[in-house]
């Protein structure tokens, strides 16, 4: 089955191929700006995707780890430390060689953190604020759990907003590009936009193979399990805290690693991508991609990405999200890939597809005081 | 002079305070009929303001007032038997991200149709100077109008609750949906009369306060992050401890705003929510939340 797992992802991989070809060919390379950009935040989708799917916790703040990952990663790399050179900090630094010293747009030089080096940060940044987060939040259920993430949402979003180092609502603007191996970097320039789709998308599918992988493991049954029914999971001797904890982590290291990758992208980083929309627009479409189908996820995510990027939407692209939240919890709460058009294509998905099925029932574990809707079942008309 | 500018923190707290006393209790009614967290609370208040300030062009106060709350019960109304009436008992999940697209459309009509300019009512009496002198501090007669129309609200939806017939059919609902549904309540209008009951005392909460608070189009998700901490703080489905807990809350976030830059006022007021969610989730004042009134 694991052969099965590589086919998919090259097959995934041969499609963005066709797609970039498709769109230099046809002129319009200017296209893949906007794909690139629809591929980080995919990334994002997918580690939500399984926080949601698989162990079935909401987040409505994951927007806030995306910005810790792309405000820690502009910060680290514009602030200028020449004029505290004497530093102790700035000197361990500099001796560890994680500084460097490039002309700033004005002519004049400055020194600061390697892109690499403010990745790690980044990345260790939000995996601490997941932990730190993460214990005390995943002990709660329904709606306490929506609030209490959207609350952390907010506060990054405040924080980001009211913060003047971090440039307030202007956010940071002018990060270099972040050098990768051999020569390819991750920026905006329109010589290596290429490149940079192709990284994109390298990434993008680096991410699916490990959550692919990790669905199907050991790790991935319990995570079903906890979605399915935590206290029967946790009587079985899953230790669902632990598992729920680590989903929740390492779908905010993925979150912020997009965050690092678009923001040296774009150049910069404002506080919009912090806000509460953006998080409720990833929720929006793990919903209508199907909470428990990775695929099905990416691909909505990659589609409505783009065309929220490209301005489809004008200006009812807040609206546009709304609808389709509510169009899809009401009438296909697995997903609309989920509706008859999959159960058509059964016979043929099911030999190609290895990824476990969606979870059919619709719901989440939760103990009965949190979820009294759930449990008095619809009363009964006759009663009346 | 400190004991006046106290008194001054302290009047701002209350006029926040009862706004997120209104939204919290609104909380706390659609909650105990129907479990659910709506999480387009918030946007009740800012459509009552918004209905009013846009009524007033062409009707006395009181009238424009009257007709905003009008118009948004039959907002709720809708809401209700559009998204929620005709779910079998969706899960939680579910209703949140329902609830939440709500909110999101309900805003983004709300920018269509006002636009992002903040507008405000006049003031009931007077203007935005005059002043009552109370204790050494100025207060302006509308915070009176605002604590003395949210105190009276509270108190005969409160009645409402004890005495009133449907008032206590929706209560029987809240304690036992199958068992009221049996008893021959129509326990689907109930639901409905929630929504209703809980979107009218957010528009005229949103109208009293307006004067002072001002309204926006996009208010409606911290009102509802606010709402929440305090029905929290109370005890989830308690309604007179989320009164009590959003004047104490009010309070606390105008003294923040003496020690801390007011940017990071909602930070405080957040910090205080997860605090509560992770140290005492059934609220400050002991109700437990299977035990709902």
């Amino acid at each position: 089955m694991r052969s099965a797992r590589w086919f998919q992802v090259a097959l995934f991989m041969a499609a963005a191929v066709a797609v970039e070809l498709a769109a230099v060919y046809a002129g319009k390379a200017f296209l893949l700006t906007q794909l690139t950009m629809s591929a980080y935040y995919t990334l994002v989708v997918i580690g939500l995707s399984l926080l949601m799917g698989y162990a079935g916790q909401i987040s409505i703040g994951h927007a806030g780890f995306f910005a810790i990952g792309g405000y820690a990663a502009a910060a680290l790399t514009t602030w200028d430390l020449s004029g505290r050179r004497g530093g102790w900090l700035v000197s361990a630094l500099g001796a560890a060689g994680a500084l460097v010293s490039r002309p700033d747009l004005y002519g004049g030089t400055v020194l600061v953190v390697r892109p690499w080096v403010a990745f790690g940060v980044a990345v260790l940044l939000a995996l601490v604020i997941a932990f730190a987060v993460g214990i005390p939040v995943l002990r709660l259920k329904g709606h306490y759990l929506a609030m209490a993430t959207l609350g952390i949402g907010t506060i990054v979003y405040s924080i980001a907003l009211g913060t003047g180092a971090l440039g307030a609502a202007d956010g940071i603007s002018g990060v270099p590009p972040f050098p990768l191996l051999g020569g390819l970097q991750v920026g905006g320039a329109a010589s290596i936009r290429v490149a940079n789709y192709y990284i994109a998308f390298g990434l993008l599918a680096l991410g699916m193979l490990l959550l692919l992988n990790l669905v199907n493991s050991r790790v991935g049954r319990a995570l079903r399990a906890i979605h399915g029914a935590e206290e029967a999971a946790s009587a079985m001797g899953v230790d669902t805290a632990r598992f729920k904890l680590q989903t929740f982590v390492l779908s905010a290291v993925l979150a912020a690693v997009a965050g690092v990758f678009l923001t040296h992208f774009n150049g910069g980083v404002g506080p919009s991508e912090a806000s509460i929309m953006k998080s409720v627009k990833y929720v929006a479409i793990v919903a209508v991609g199907g909470m428990g189908s990775l695929w099905g996820t990416l691909t909505t995510s990659l589609v409505l990405n783009f065309l929220s990027l490209r301005g489809y939407f004008g200006t009812f692209d807040d609206a546009v999200f709304g609808l389709i939240l509510i169009a899809v919890m009401l009438f296909a709460p697995s997903g609309i890939l989920a509706l008859s058009f999959r159960r058509s294509l059964e016979p043929v998905l099911g030999r190609l597809r290895t990824a476990p099925k969606p979870a059919t029932r619709e719901g989440e574990a939760g103990d009965p005081d949190s979820m009294p809707y759930r449990l008095e079942e619809k009363p009964s008309e006759d009663g009346r | 002079m400190l004991g006046e500018l106290l008194l001054q923190y302290l009047v701002a707290g209350l006029t926040y305070g009862t706004i997120y006393a209104v939204v919290g209790m609104g909380f706390n009614i659609i909650y105990n009929a129907t479990g659910i967290i709506n999480f387009a609370q918030g946007e009740f208040v800012m459509l009552g303001g918004m209905t009013a300030v846009s009524l007033h062009q062409v009707l006395p106060l009181p009238l424009a007032i009257l007709g905003a709350v009008a118009v948004t019960m039959a907002i709720g109304a809708l809401i209700e038997m559009a998204f929620i009436r005709w779910l079998a008992a969706p899960s939680v999940l579910r209703m949140i991200i329902i609830t939440i697209g709500v909110s999101i459309v309900v805003r983004e009509a709300a920018l269509l149709v006002w636009g992002q300019q903040v507008r405000a009512l006049p003031y009931f009496t007077g203007n935005e100077v005059t002043s009552i002198s109370m204790g050494g501090a100025r207060v302006s007669p509308q915070v009176l109008w605002a604590v003395g129309t949210t105190a009276l609200m509270v108190a005969l939806v409160t009645a409402f609750f004890r005495w009133a017939s449907w008032g206590r059919q929706m209560r029987a609902c809240a304690s036992n949906r199958v068992a009221a549904s049996l008893c021959g309540l129509p326990t689907r209008n109930l639901v409905t009369l929630a929504f209703v009951l809980s979107a009218g005392m957010g528009a005229l909460a949103g109208c009293v306060v307006s004067p002072i608070t001002y309204t926006q189009y996009g208010i409606g998700t911290g009102l509802a992050i606010k709402g929440f901490t305090v029905a929290i703080l109370g005890g989830l489905g308690n309604s007179l401890a989320s009164v009590a807990a959003g004047l104490v809350f009010g309070i606390l976030e105008s003294f923040s705003v003496s020690v801390l830059p007011t940017a990071y006022k909602d930070v405080v007021t957040i910090a205080v929510l997860l605090a509560i969610l992770f140290v005492r989730p059934s609220g400050l004042f002991g109700a437990r939340e299977a035990s709902r009134p």
